[in-house]
């Protein structure tokens, strides 16, 4: 299906998130669409796939202009959209998941569904067993349950909003191979990204957009400096390694034996020096989350003991983690991070360090917020509410709330969803404190991001946790192989050389 | 002849775990569509009065059942345009509707208390009735107990069978998802709202009628039953069959107080009346035990069998809300 889009225009209220774009995607094609966060990419996908009216602007489809109203209206003309947020329901098994929303008669009929369902997935090399429930599925699995879903509703084009967030390296090419062969039939690909190294070896062809104009299309092969400026409108350098830590141990976990049904770890030993940084690796629910939440009190260890700056903390609440100087940004922001609702400079007032009394000095919090909003680029108002910042806005205000004076951070994403310029930024922040003497423990997806910025790196693999690896030494490869449950023996052969030979 | 009492006593479960039943799926439906129509209180005892007094001035039954069912509509319609269209907190408008329809029910209710009325007989299944055991307990009851036996299974068909079902599950669970499938939300909301409502005004005139007959103002006995309906639809993780087993062994624990209190006259009888309630909110609490901490503690001690073991138990028996359940949808 050939796509057109003309003189699109949309705005929400004084924000113009598409202005004038006009460019055409040919069908058999994967079209990639790069942009910052706040780009206009989601609104200009969200237009096609029936979420948003345009205020101006027309959509062609083969030619043929469209007015979509809805998203049920956009399947019809044959647009599927996979959101970043999966839109499943994770109760319910992929056979219902499949079903739900399909025409037809009043019972549907299960076997010749999933029938139908195993020989679409076998098209794609998918394995995905139709009878599991939903909510035991990784977001990659997720992902192909709904991309064949939309491809059994009829649609010709699929658009892909982020979809290699959240995802495992296997899953990645899985992804990127059922692409290329839906291509070849015909199909059109849409790929919306803010990852350069994704939409450089998936795409032939890429728009960038900015600030809600099309800075220019440009085919394969690309050169990255020339992409990376067209999304930013500057040239870009990405921070170093620097290895600040100092021999003091601030941290430490013995024999920790925690549980969050199904998934349970045993016996983690683990010492964490100050100014140190210790990346978490491993595929999506592989435990990682869990420790971590062991690790500040969120979820009490079953034995074993937690021992903060030579305080042993086990078994206490977070609170008590807190005052010890620990301090954890997790992955949602929204939900667990900040307080929709308030306004920054609210955030300021209770997560302030000052003690000042019951009642609230304004003035004091807005000039607080005022200079950390400056301090941390934060694009905001000390008055405007959390929800209504971008996603990188919101991890840069979760940041600049962090206390002055912490030995440890835990993150859980730091750069989630951001583009490279704010991560970039944020790791900056972080190693400013490292600098300081604080150590930083975090959970990222990004293999790339824990082999550039850790000192040490724990690989967990189905509740299982490596020694710690050291980060200068392990390869990309090494490292993806160790998530997907491949080269353990050897790590714990280079383990048993190293206790050896301390020993001796 | 002990045992003919004990079939008789299981019979009266039956036909007086009827209501309860009808008015627990009517508020499975609502909450499965993401909505929680708090008022059943107040629109079981209003429609009780009302659908008796409709019966005592035109001597039909079936017409002190419609009326009971349009007063469950009509209240479950206000929920629906304050909690659907106007995006109004769903808990607070429930409430208040819950206490002012008790009150109109005992205040508009006076002209008609003491009356006599109609009262609907039991109808027995030619055939079935003469099945052993089963036959007594289930096939010589009112036809309205054999509708809310009927009605168990068709709510659990279609919610889990139908086409339809799997979409209301879905509305319920993520709305956003059921919309993107082509679901008209707010339009499936006010349905499942309304019908769930109608239903709940059913088991009012249900009791008036058949199962406790006459109108007796506050000592009618009605009060509370409408807030043993939520915990037993959370007990019965919505779902139907679940849920009418909850509604039975309510019945069952209010039938052996009865049967209790002449043995047990050192209790005041108002203990045994009122014990199925508390008794209902436990179990309520042991079916849930899974989510506390403590509980997981516990399991992590066993032997790894018997922990695998336990905690599938605990898994089936816990019982999940749909994650929509309570919040209004926006079109993004």
């Amino acid at each position: 299906m050939n796509i057109e889009f003309r003189n699109i225009n949309k705005s929400f209220g004084p924000v113009r998130a598409n202005i004038d774009l006009n460019f055409s995607i040919k069908s058999g094609t994967i079209y990639g669409i790069l942009g910052e966060n706040g780009a206009g990419k989601s609104t200009l996908m969200k237009i096609l796939s029936g979420f948003y009216k345009p205020d101006s602007g027309q959509i062609l489809l083969n030619g043929k202009p469209v007015i979509i109203e809805s998203p049920a209206d956009a399947i019809k003309y044959g647009i599927g959209m996979l959101h970043q947020d999966p839109l499943d329901f994770p109760p319910m098994r992929i056979i219902e998941n499949f079903i739900v929303g399909q025409k037809g008669g009043l019972i549907p009929s299960y076997k010749e569904t999933i029938h139908e369902f195993k020989e679409l997935q076998t098209k794609f090399g998918f394995t995905l067993d139709p009878e599991a429930y939903v909510d035991t599925l990784t977001v990659g699995e997720r992902q192909q349950l709904e991309i064949l879903r939309l491809l059994w509703m009829g649609a010709n084009a699929l658009i892909l909003d982020e979809p290699t967030t959240g995802i495992s390296a296997q899953q990645k090419e899985k992804l990127f191979a059922a692409l290329r062969i839906l291509a070849e039939q015909g199909k059109t690909i849409i790929f919306v990204s803010h990852k350069l190294e994704d939409v450089e070896i998936l795409c032939g062809k890429v728009a960038i957009l900015r600030k809600g104009i099309l800075v220019g299309e440009l085919p394969a092969p690309y050169q990255t400096d020339k992409l990376v400026e067209m999304m930013f409108g500057k040239v870009i350098t990405l921070g170093d390694r620097n290895n600040v830590s100092q021999s003091n141990i601030v941290f430490e976990l013995k024999n920790i034996f925690v549980e969050q049904y199904p998934m349970r770890i045993e016996n983690v030993n683990f010492r964490l020096q100050a100014g140190e940084v210790i990346g978490l690796a491993g595929m999506e629910g592989s435990g990682q989350d869990v420790l971590l939440r062991a690790c500040v009190g969120l979820i009490r260890p079953i034995s074993g003991s937690v021992i903060v700056i030579g305080k042993d903390l086990t078994g206490k609440n977070y609170h008590e983690f807190m005052k010890n100087g620990v301090s954890f940004l997790p992955a949602s922001r929204l939900e667990e991070g900040l307080v929709p609702g308030l306004t920054l400079a609210e955030h300021f007032t209770i997560a302030g360090e000052e003690t000042k009394g019951l009642f609230i000095d304004k003035e004091y919090f807005k000039q607080k917020a005022e200079k950390m909003i400056d301090e941390y680029h934060i694009i905001g108002h000390q008055s405007s509410t959390v929800e209504s910042l971008s996603g990188g806005n919101q991890q840069r205000a979760a940041l600049s709330l962090l206390r002055n004076s912490l030995s440890i951070i835990l993150l859980e994403h730091p750069t989630r969803g951001l583009d490279i310029e704010s991560a970039i930024y944020m790791w900056g922040k972080l190693k400013e404190r490292c600098m300081l003497g604080t150590s930083i423990f975090f959970i990222s997806g990004d293999l790339e991001e824990i082999l550039q910025y850790s000192d040490r790196i724990l690989v967990f693999f189905s509740g299982h946790v490596s020694p710690p690896l050291d980060a200068v030494t392990t390869s990309l490869d090494q490292l993806g192989q160790l998530i997907g449950g491949k080269g353990w023996d050897q790590v714990f052969d280079i383990q048993e050389n190293y206790e050896s030979n301390a020993k001796s | 002849m002990s045992g003919d009492i004990i079939l008789l006593g299981l019979a009266g479960v039956i036909a007086s775990g009827a209501p309860i039943v009808i008015a627990v799926i009517g508020e499975t439906l609502t909450e499965r569509a993401g909505v929680i129509n708090l008022s059943l209180n107040g629109v079981i005892l209003l429609s009780a009065m009302l659908g008796f007094w409709v019966s005592v001035e035109t001597n039909s039954l079936f017409l002190g059942f419609l009326a009971g069912t349009l007063v469950g509509a009509l209240v479950a319609t206000i929920v629906a345009f304050s909690s659907i269209t106007l995006k109004q907190s769903q808990v607070a408008v429930g409430f208040i509707l819950a206490i002012t329809c008790r009150d109109l029910a005992y205040f508009l209710g006076n002209p008609i208390m003491g009356s006599q009325g109609p009262i609907m007989l039991s109808s027995s299944v030619p055939l079935l009735r003469d099945i052993p055991i089963l036959g007594k307990i289930l096939f010589q009851q009112s036809l309205m107990t054999y509708l809310s036996i009927i009605l168990i299974f068709v709510a659990w068909y279609w919610i889990f069978k139908t086409r339809p079902g799997l979409m209301l599950q879905g509305i319920g669970e993520k709305p956003a998802a059921a919309f993107v499938r082509g679901a008209n939300v707010l339009k499936m909301r006010y349905v499942y709202t309304i019908v769930g409502g109608a239903l709940v005004g059913l088991a009012g005139p249900l009791y008036t009628l058949s199962v406790k007959p006459g109108w007796k103002g506050t000592i009618t006995g009605l009060d509370g039953i409408g807030w043993i309906v939520l915990a037993i639809t959370i007990f019965g993780g919505w779902n139907p069959v679940r849920a009418a087993f909850g509604a039975y062994l309510f019945a069952f624990l209010q039938w052996l107080g009865l049967v209790l209190q002449p043995y047990m006259t050192s209790i005041p009888s108002q203990v045994l009346q009122v014990a199925p309630f508390p008794l209902m909110i436990l179990a309520l609490l042991f079916v849930n035990l899974g989510n506390t901490e403590w509980m997981d503690r516990l399991l992590a001690t066993l032997p790894e069998k018997m922990r695998l073991r336990a905690i599938k138990i605990i898994r089936t028996m816990q019982s999940q809300p749909p994650g929509a359940l309570g919040t209004p949808f926006e079109r993004q």
